[in-house]
């Protein structure tokens, strides 16, 4: 029973840890409609800040990261 | 991790982890520190590959450049840019370095993706070893460079006095969490596509014949994954410049 019952806690647990991803989501989004914008009504600029543009990518992404991890070590290692 | 099954009432088994298990390559049980693996194996194709490429392939010094010489200019002239751009004209001495990085990484990725391989950067001990050295280098250089100014990086000159301290301790905190996010963006990246590949293919695997979807799904992932691989590759690079700007000139 209370094996059953901390096998319950991990899966949920690792459902709930899957939403942060859904923020990343939102943050990358974020990050490339604004540069897209800004591309169109500026097109001889966009081209420098393509590397400002995988940074605050890379940045945005990096927390999804963790939850997705964090939802692994519920699921495998815990 | 070999008790990791998902096994649901239909006979479904996903096996997604499996893929990351450390094996010796020549059997027994115990893993030394020298044993070759399979990790060890793939790191070493990766090694071979950069050789080929960089030093076989531009050994000809043609002026019109073959194939491969190409290639290899090509990738020389884009890591030499990316470093001149972000980490400035005196981050150029560490040009080697992040070149090794990068392309590294780079091989490492691509040669992950071939089916049945295996992906040495979707384990955070290989990507770890990889970023702290980044940050212990990026500290050093600082340190020897900068003197007592490196310190500058921490306390903001441009905010308020009254916010000055507040900001120092968020500071602190986001340049020792760096080698953390460093290396768990490129392995939980890498991870987490060869995952959902694998679980695509479970999927391919219970409905035999008729697994079209699943099989149009896992050649769009793949197309993806390999997108992911380069641009891994270059964020990891990238930021290697940005942590190096910042050890260079960390007042601004």
């Amino acid at each position: 029973m209370e094996g059953e019952l901390i096998l319950l806690g991990k899966y949920i647990g690792a459902g709930i840890a899957c939403i942060g991803m859904g923020g990343a989501a939102i943050g990358v989004g974020n990050v490339v409609s604004n540069y897209i914008a800004g591309a169109l009504r500026n097109p001889s600029a966009a081209g420098g800040q393509m590397a400002t543009l995988f940074i605050g990518i890379a940045f945005a992404e990096a927390l999804g990261i963790f939850s997705f991890l964090v939802a692994l070590l519920l699921m495998f290692a815990v | 991790m070999s008790e990791n099954v998902a096994e649901g009432p239909s006979g479904l088994q996903i096996h997604p982890m499996d893929q990351f298990v450390v094996k010796p390559l020549f059997g027994g049980e115990h893993i030394n520190f020298y044993t070759p693996t399979n990790v060890t194996l793939w790191m070493a194709l990766a090694v071979l590959c950069v050789i080929g490429l960089l030093v076989l392939g531009t050994r000809g010094r043609a002026i019109i450049p073959s194939r491969v010489q190409s290639v290899a200019e090509l990738l020389y002239g884009f890591v030499y840019k990316m470093v001149e751009d972000v980490a400035g004209k005196d981050g150029l001495k560490f040009f080697p370095y992040i070149m090794t990085l990068f392309v590294f990484i780079l091989f490492a990725n691509f040669l992950g993706l071939i089916p049945m391989s295996f992906a040495t950067t979707s384990h955070i001990a290989v990507t770890a070893v990889l970023a702290v050295a980044v940050f212990v280098t990026v500290t050093i250089v600082g340190i020897v460079k900068n003197g007592f100014g490196f310190l500058e990086l921490f306390w903001i000159k441009a905010a308020p006095l009254a916010l000055r301290p507040m900001l120092a301790v968020i500071e602190v905190i986001s340049y020792f969490v760096r080698p953390v996010s460093h290396s768990i963006r490129l392995a939980g990246n890498m991870m987490a596509g060869h995952a959902v590949i694998k679980v695509f293919a479970g999927f391919a695997g219970v409905l035999g014949l008729g697994a079209v979807a699943p099989i149009l799904a896992i050649t769009a992932v793949y197309a993806l994954e390999m997108l992911v691989s380069f641009i891994q590759a270059y964020v990891f690079a990238i930021l290697t410049c940005v942590y190096l700007r910042d050890a260079l000139h960390p007042s601004h």
